[in-house]
């Protein structure tokens, strides 16, 4: 352990730049709120959504956050929980990202139900069976586990259960994202979901997403502020980033191969990885190329894996990558029709049969990115009012 | 300057509050004469829990297909709904009417009639039923 | 998960008086008597899981390119077309089959299956989705928050989603923006002793492909025929249990 003690600051929050963030910022949320308020209006019919593709853009989007939410706490649950001491500094906001990134991604999924205005009746009234009902307990408690972790934390005389709740808090963060996993693994109903593999493939992505997210996070407010942050623990995050592209990767092919052994699962595949126009490309350009060989080819080739701007494009790419792959498990599914009659061609006025397309519109699209815009409000927000950042985090500081 | 603050804050609040009365004296709801002999209720009663009548009725039909007409909303809509100059039923929301004035008056929201019909309809039962829940 | 207790009404149910009716002997096409027990269910009485409502759908008697149970269904609810067909709901829809082997033409109405396990009940967070004890699906629209997760769940796209404002509506069946919607069975109808829309349609066009009734009744006709002809439940893999059942497919 390093021998020099490690002191967290606020930020200052007085220059132009942090205004000018703020100001950025608040007005991604209040453009979601807007198109949210137009969509309700109006009804979802101003949307790209129909009644074949009934989740789009913004579901996309949440899925996304929600996901990177619980991967971000990762970084937390390497120190915490597996004693990592190197990790220990960044455990804060590791834990802040993942409260921030959850709320994001719950607000947009909530300003796009059909009745937002009934939040009172989800938060009152359960179905057991469903998980969706068990996924709001497990966001609810994530929220409050990671909030209590943090004042672990943050204070000094509780710190030493920083340990047991930070493994807590990890135990709970697989579960949530099984449980999210499962939101479409248990569709039973279409083609491209219904499968157990889902739910673990989710907690790889999360992994992924998170330390994507956080890597730039992290970049973004240490340059801003003008503080040290060492090239060996970006590396290490890299090092960690890489490892878990690959496994992304390996889940992918897996699912893939598996339902290709499978004749009756044919259709969809051929439809997702061949034919299926944007859907194809986005899987192939966007999940793919962008999201998974170039940030690859980018952490690991000699040369120029050492360098920042590599790791943070590469970061940014995975990034772009999760939302291609989510957007491919949430869209791609509803465009691929449902099989009622194998064996038969089907048509009718209700669009059996037909491979359904989507365009989005542009409240989707601001809607969706406004949970970004949450996210990041909130986080600048926290870091400005508490502690949460060493002032230094050199390489001396953070070598265990 | 604290004193003056308060002093327009007072000056404010009572000129709003005898706007508002002024205003509730001028307009209390008016609700048009309903049809029929009388409520399923007393007034009283139906004031103040027509509400809970229409939960309760609401669920029992809907889960349990019991389709009397007591506390039914569609017959509260039956005797409620006036008809206008031109014959033509008004809808029990719109300004003055029955559901509405009310409402407008204590301002609560009503969530009924994004789905329910606000008018009775004529002739246009299924056949055999007798006004339906 | 249901909102209220059941009601109980022990003492003030009539059973079976004449008004209700005991048979129903009803006129279904030109020279098939159809006799069918009606379970006379008196308005303040409740529905019971001794009855299952289902239908039987011949699909050899329904005719290609006939519409009329379509229409029946949405001008009983109000449906309209809105010149919108991506998102104007459909409750029930002909769908054209062609076998990818042998090109024989099948043409059937699809819709809610009504299932004994329905998925749509299972997923929805909120029990807005729930299985009426006489196993009609339905929607509680007070509690719908319009997730959609139902509509990402039914295996058989029988439901659809309101997008826009509604004005209008059948004052037995009120639908709205913002919330999912699908086949009734014509519940309020149902519930009086009549037969859904669709099946009145379909008989009144001399097709009767369409027999809706108790499937928990052994002398009910559904019953009787549905022992005596081979028939499906689409999907059958699914094991839900659909009281939509067909023949000829
Ligand atoms: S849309 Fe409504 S009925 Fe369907 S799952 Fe959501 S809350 Fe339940």
């Amino acid at each position: 352990m390093s021998s020099k003690k490690i002191v967290f600051l606020t930020i200052e929050g007085k220059s132009l730049g942090f205004y000018f963030l703020l100001g950025v910022f608040a007005l991604m949320v209040l453009a979601g709120l807007g198109a949210s308020y137009y969509m309700e209006h109006h009804g979802h019919v101003v949307t790209g959504m129909n009644n074949q593709i009934v989740w789009g853009m913004p579901h996309v989007f949440a899925v996304f956050l929600i996901v990177a939410a619980s991967g971000a706490l990762n970084v937390a649950s390497i120190s915490s929980a597996f004693g990592k001491v190197a990790y220990k500094p960044l455990a804060r906001l590791s834990a802040l990202l993942a409260i921030t990134l959850l709320v994001g991604g719950l607000v947009v999924l909530v300003l796009d139900l059909g009745r937002p205005d009934r939040l009172i009746v989800a938060m009152t009234r359960y179905n057991f069976k469903s998980i969706f009902a068990w996924n709001i307990y497990l966001y609810i408690g994530f929220i409050g586990v990671v909030a209590a972790y943090l004042w672990m934390m943050f204070e000094q005389r509780m710190n030493r259960f920083t340990s047991a709740v930070g493994t807590f808090a990890f135990v709970w963060r697989f579960i949530l994202t099984t449980g999210t996993g499962s939101i479409f693994g248990f569709i039973v109903a279409r083609q491209a979901y219904d499968a157990a593999l889902l739910a673990p493939t989710f907690v790889i992505m999360s992994l992924s997403f998170g330390t994507a997210v956080f890597i730039l996070m992290l970049h973004f407010i240490y340059s801003m502020t003008g503080r040290e942050l060492g090239d060996l623990l970006v590396g290490r995050l890299r090092n960690l980033l890489s490892i878990f592209v690959a496994a992304v990767f390996y889940m992918t092919l897996i699912f893939h191969l598996t339902n290709l052994y499978g004749t009756q699962h044919h259709g969809v595949e051929r439809f997702l990885l061949l034919e299926g126009g944007v859907f194809t490309q986005v899987f192939w350009i966007g999940q793919i190329g962008i999201g998974t060989l170039a940030p690859l080819a980018l952490f690991w080739l000699p040369g120029i894996n050492k360098s920042r701007g590599s790791i943070l494009l590469g970061s940014l790419m995975v990034v772009i990558g999760g939302l291609s792959q989510i957007f491919v498990i949430i869209i791609g599914a509803q465009a691929y029709p449902l099989t009622l009659f194998p064996g038969k061609t089907v048509s009718s006025s209700f669009f059996d049969g037909a491979i359904n397309t989507y365009s989005p519109s542009l409240p989707e699209w601001v809607l969706g990115i406004s949970g970004f815009g949450i996210a990041l409000l909130a986080t600048l927000i926290a870091i400005r009012v508490l502690p949460f950042l060493p002032q230094r985090l050199a390489d001396a500081q953070t070598e265990s | 300057m604290t004193t003056h603050r308060t002093t327009a804050f007072l000056l404010s609040g009572s000129l709003f509050l005898g706007l508002a009365l002024t205003a509730n004296a001028l307009s209390g709801p008016k609700i048009p004469q309903a049809r029929g002999e009388k409520c399923v209720e007393p007034v009283e009663m139906m004031r103040r829990n027509h509400m809970e009548f229409l939960k309760h009725k609401r669920d029992a039909t809907m889960r349990w297909g019991i389709r009397t007409e007591k506390h039914s909303l569609v017959g509260c809509i039956e005797c409620h709904a006036a008809k206008g100059e031109d014959g033509k039923y008004i809808p029990v929301n719109d300004p003055d009417q029955a559901c509405r004035s009310c409402h407008d008056y204590t301002a609560v929201t009503m969530d009924c009639f994004s789905c329910h019909a606000t008018v009775p309809k004529e002739g246009a039962a299924p056949a055999g039923s007798k006004g339906d829940s | 998960m249901s909102t209220t207790k059941r009601p109980d009404n022990r003492g003030r149910r009539r059973f079976l008086t004449a008004a209700g009716g005991v048979t129903a002997v009803a006129t279904i096409a030109p020279g098939v008597r159809l006799i069918q027990r009606v379970l006379a269910k008196e308005d303040d009485q409740a529905v019971s899981s001794a009855v299952r409502w289902g239908m039987l759908i011949n699909t050899n008697k329904c005719a290609t390119g006939c519409n009329d149970c379509v229409t029946a269904c949405n001008s009983e609810h109000g449906l309209r077309d809105t010149g919108r067909p991506d998102t104007d709901p459909q409750w029930i829809r002909k769908v054209k089959l062609v076998d990818d082997q042998t090109g024989k033409e099948t043409s059937l109405p699809m819709m809610c299956q009504h299932c004994e396990k329905p998925p749509c009940a299972d997923v929805c967070p909120t029990g807005a989705s729930f299985r009426r004890t006489d196993g009609v699906v339905l929607v509680d629209k007070h509690i719908c928050i319009g997730c959609r997760y139902c509509m990402m769940a039914c295996p058989y796209k029988a439901r659809s989603f309101v997008h826009e404002t509604l004005t209008d509506q059948r004052p037995w069946s009120p639908r709205g923006k913002g919330t999912v919607e699908a086949c009734t069975f014509c519940v309020h109808r149902v519930d009086r002793g009549q037969q859904p829309a669709c099946v009145e349609a379909c008989a009144g066009a001399d097709h009767g492909a369409l027999v809706f009734g108790n499937l928990n009744d052994p002398k009910s006709e559904i019953s009787k025929r549905a022992k005596a002809v081979s028939s499906r439940q689409i999907r059958a893999d699914l094991d839900l249990n659909t009281g939509v059942r067909y023949e000829g497919v």
